[in-house]
This record gives C-alpha cells, structure tokens and sequence, in this order.
C-alpha cells in the first residue's frame, strides 16, 4: 500500500552478522540495509533469530563477527557513553512492553530523559513531552496509572510512548502487534504510521503478522536459516514461488 | 568414587560462583566512583531497605534480648553471678549475636527482595530497555542497591542491639528489679571501643554481601519465571553461607590484634 519511494540514504548497514549460542548458529551471514525514512519488514518463523537480530543491531548482544553501522557509526568501535548517545537516535519497542512495574506511566516516560541533556538541554519541566508523548498515543488520561493497571494494547501503545519521547530517528519494533486483539492490531499500526509521518523517522518492524507487513512495508527481508533469505517489496514477495517464501503468504 | 566427583563437581560450581561474584564485585567498585551518581535513587533504596525490615527487626531483637536472659539466668544465679547479667549480655549482643541475626534476618527479607525484583525485571526485559533508553542499569539498579544495604545494615544492627538489651532489662526488671537507667548505664560500662569497632566494622561486609549476592542473582537471572524464584532463593542461600565465612574471618582478624 505504502508506495512512496524512500531515498537511499543508509541509514543502518548490517553486514555478515554471525552470532551462536554454544552449537546454536543463530545468525549466519545476516545482511541487510535500512534506507532513510523507509520502513523495513522482517519476517520469520518464531526462533529464527529476529529478536537475535535486532538486540545485536542495538548492542543489547554482542555478535560474533560482521559490522553493524548505525549512521556512520559502526558500533562494536563505540565507548559507552559514544553508544549511549546514539541510542538516544534510536528507539526499541519490545516484544513484551518491558514497562518499568515499579513506576507510574509518567515516570516510566520521564525516565529516558533522565540521561540525554546532551540532546534536550536541562529539561526543568518534563510534563509538555510527557504528555506530547502520550497525547501521541492517545493514552494521556493514564499518566499516574501504573502498569499493571493497563491492558496488554494499552502497555504497547505506552511503550511506543516511552520509546517516542526521545524522538529517535529510528525505530525499532519487534513484533508490534503480535498477542493483540485484530482491532488494537490496527491501531498500533495506524499509530506506527502516523509516527512516521509526523517525525519522518525510519523503521525495522518484525512481525509475522502478514496483513501488518502489507499495510506498513516498503520493503521486506525473510529471515530464514540465519541469513537474509530472500529481500523485495510485498507485492513480489508475495508471487514468489518458492515454498520457504510462500509459507508466510499462506 | 561416583559420590566424590559429585562433591568435586559441586566444589568447582562453587569456586566458579565465587569467581563470577568476585568480577560482579569489580566491576560496582567500578561504577560506583564513576559519575552521574544516582543519589536519589540510593535514598529512596535506603528508605525502602529500611521501612521494611525495621518493624522485623526490631521483634526479633526483643524476643532475642529477652530468652538470652531468661536462658541464662538460672546458670548465672547457680554461680551466684547474676550482677554479671549486664555485662554478659551486652557483650555477647553486641559483639556477635545481634550483628549475625540482624544480617541473616536481612539477607531473608532484603536480599531476597532484591534477587526477586532485579531477576523479574530481567526477565521481562526492563534492564533491557534501560540500557537501549541510554542509563546505566547496572548503575542505577545494581550500585545504589549494594550501597544502601551497605549503609542500612550498621544502622539496622544498631537498632536491633538497642532492642534486644531493653528486652533483656525487662526480664531483669521483672526478676530483679534494676532501674532502667541502672541497667543500661551497667551494659555500657562493659563495653569497650575494641568491642565496639570490630562489631561495626563487620556489618558493613555483611550489608555488601547482602547487597552484592542478591544484586548479582537477580542481575544474571535466568528467563522463564522459575529463574526469579530461583535467584530469590539462592540469594538467601547464598548470602547466609557468606554471611558467616566474614563472621569467622571477622573474629579471626579481631582476635589477631587482640593478641597484639
Ligand atoms: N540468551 C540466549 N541464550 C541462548 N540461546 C538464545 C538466547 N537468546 C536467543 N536464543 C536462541 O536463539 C534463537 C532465536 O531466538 P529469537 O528470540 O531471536 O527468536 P525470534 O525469531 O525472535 O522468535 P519469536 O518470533 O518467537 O520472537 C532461539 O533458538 C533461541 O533459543
Ligand atoms: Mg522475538
């Protein structure tokens, strides 16, 4: 559906990615390229490694060998605080919401800003990106509510909250909608579209969720066997022959 | 032959722990000087600590005060030595038994707490998502944990000792009629500073122990919710037994300069 044509600014470079776990080769020559403001999808079967993936991308893991570059940065060179920095560029949306349960939604939001006066200055008062933030997702009436109080479509669109307050360039979803009622399902994905439009970021989305992969990509990567498999936009993936691709179509 | 590789084994899993406790132990040494301090955070963890062990604590402490005394009055009479009551009491307290029972007592209810909190927010990836938000987890959640037990634990000890010796002069009150002021005037004047200090100085290694072993479970805490039981548990476990290696090593050092 989306066919504007993004430019091809690189804007992430995966190249070569391998990680094992013991015996376990999870990644095994990944590669792959997100162009700016394009909104990249990765498909693959459940323990194929997209979490992998995306946690070695943000150096939540540490991979084996190969590059990840993250504008102009290639990370495995970074210090801490050099990564730091640039994490404040890029936002990870969790599988599980990962809300902090000790905090209220309010302080769950205040707490990446904590850290980052290099990119806002000394925030004194937090409450208009707070509530910006949630005012995004439409949640703003649960500001003092704590998490536990929220319902699993509420705890995501809180955490697409607390990951947009820092206004990243890129985002990163892993598995947006997936355990979500075919409804909220929508709404997080017309959600992750107006992001996009309103902050021009760029986005990698893992999903299996097919009709979330039509509606949102430009372009998609299948994950198959720890390497890129097969890379187009839906509409060609979609006719493809080949039975490894087809099984996701089905 | 099947039994002692088993013992081996469990030896080996055991110097390997300590050997991992040992890095974990570093790299706060690490952190801890390193800047932005999270004091707020190392305050509202003091507050915590404390708030909920001082109510546990303190009955402990008393029912302690009072059966020590009860116990051994009957022996001290035999001997016609019950004007030693005081002296016994407050040195063997404070010396050892209100130290040791505060920091196992703690080490349940804190260090527990701490080995279940951190490994259920490592499950559910929240240090996770700290560190892609750019904090320091193990800053924010592991250091100022270590440091407040550190803190709290001399000052929890100290409660507890104060406690447990108006238990014992209620019994004496009862039995024998001592004043209050009496009585306690009667405690400290057996205490020395060299019972004092070494006493003090060990429940800052307990309250580090404490710290560390919860933090460093619930830290490295395996996925899946039995991971969180089990570091809560082993936390306990863990922390008991190194509890009372720095008791021995404690006295050992205490009765070294003693000698000298
Ligand atoms: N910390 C780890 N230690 C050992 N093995 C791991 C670890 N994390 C992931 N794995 C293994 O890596 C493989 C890929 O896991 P991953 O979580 O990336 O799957 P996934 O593609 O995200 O699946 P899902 O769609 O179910 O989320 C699995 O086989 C898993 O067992
Ligand atoms: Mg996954």
């Amino acid at each position: 559906m989306n066919t504007s044509i993004p430019n091809q600014n690189p804007i992430i470079e995966i190249k070569d990615l391998k990680k094992s776990y013991g015996n376990n080769h999870v990644l095994d020559g990944f590669n792959m390229v997100l162009n700016e403001g394009e909104n990249l999808v990765i498909m693959g079967k459940s323990g194929s490694g997209k979490s992998v993936m995306i946690k070695c991308l943000i150096g939540l893991e540490e991979h084996d060998s190969g590059t990840v570059v993250i504008m102009g940065n290639d990370i495995s060179k970074l210090d801490h605080s050099a990564l730091d920095d640039l994490r404040t560029e890029v936002g990870f949306l969790f599988q599980g919401s990962a809300l902090y349960d000790s905090m209220t939604v309010r302080e769950n939001l205040e707490f990446p800003l904590r850290r980052h006066k290099k990119k806002f200055g000394k925030i004194k008062d937090t409450t208009p990106l707070v509530m910006e933030a949630l005012e995004n997702v439409g949640l703003a009436h649960t500001i003092n509510l704590m998490p536990e109080e929220l319902s699993g479509g509420m705890k995501r669109r809180i955490a697409l909250a607390r990951t947009l307050i820092l206004q990243p360039k890129i985002i990163l979803y892993d598995e947006p909608t997936t355990g979500l009622d075919p409804i909220t399902a929508k709404e997080i994905l017309l959600l992750m579209m107006s992001i996009q439009k309103k902050y021009n970021t760029s986005a990698i989305i893992i999903t299996h969720d097919v009709d979330c992969a039509r509606v949102i990509s430009n372009r998609m990567i299948l994950l198959v066997d720890g390497i890129n498999y097969i890379e187009g936009t839906f509409e060609e993936l979609s006719v493809s022959t080949d039975p490894k691709v087809q099984a996701f179509f089905k | 032959m099947n039994s002692i590789f088993k013992i081996i084994e469990l030896f080996k899993a055991f110097l390997l722990e300590i050997g991992e406790l040992s890095y974990f132990a570093g790299r706060f040494f690490k952190e801890a000087f390193r800047h932005p301090t999270e004091f707020k955070e190392f305050l509202r963890q003091c507050f915590y600590m404390g708030n909920r062990s001082l109510l546990l604590v303190a009955v402990t402490g008393f029912i302690i005060g009072l059966v020590f005394t009860l116990q051994s009055r009957p022996t001290l009479q035999e001997f016609g030595a019950v004007s030693w009551m005081p002296s016994m009491v407050s040195i063997s307290l404070i010396r050892e038994i209100g130290p040791i029972i505060t920091a196992l007592i703690c080490a349940g209810r804190i260090g527990s707490g701490i080995g279940a909190e951190l490994g259920s927010m490592r499950v559910t990836e929240q240090i996770d998502a700290m560190e892609v938000s750019g904090t320091n987890p193990f800053k924010y959640l592991v250091v100022t944990r270590i440091l407040a037990t550190t803190f709290m634990l001399p000052i929890l000890v100290f409660f507890g000792d104060a406690i447990a010796i108006f238990g014992s002069y209620l019994v004496e009150n009862i039995k024998g009629n001592v004043s209050f002021l009496l009585y306690y005037n009667q405690v400290f004047d057996a205490l020395e500073f060299s019972d004092l200090i070494p006493a003090t100085i060990k429940t800052f290694f307990f309250g580090f122990a404490i710290g560390l072993v919860g933090c460093f479970k619930g830290y490295y805490c395996e996925k899946g919710t039995a991971g969180v039981g089990l570091a809560a548990n082993s936390a306990v476990v863990f922390t008991s037994m190194l509890l009372f290696i720095i008791d021995f090593i404690a006295v050992f050092v205490t009765d070294i300069f003693y000698d000298m």
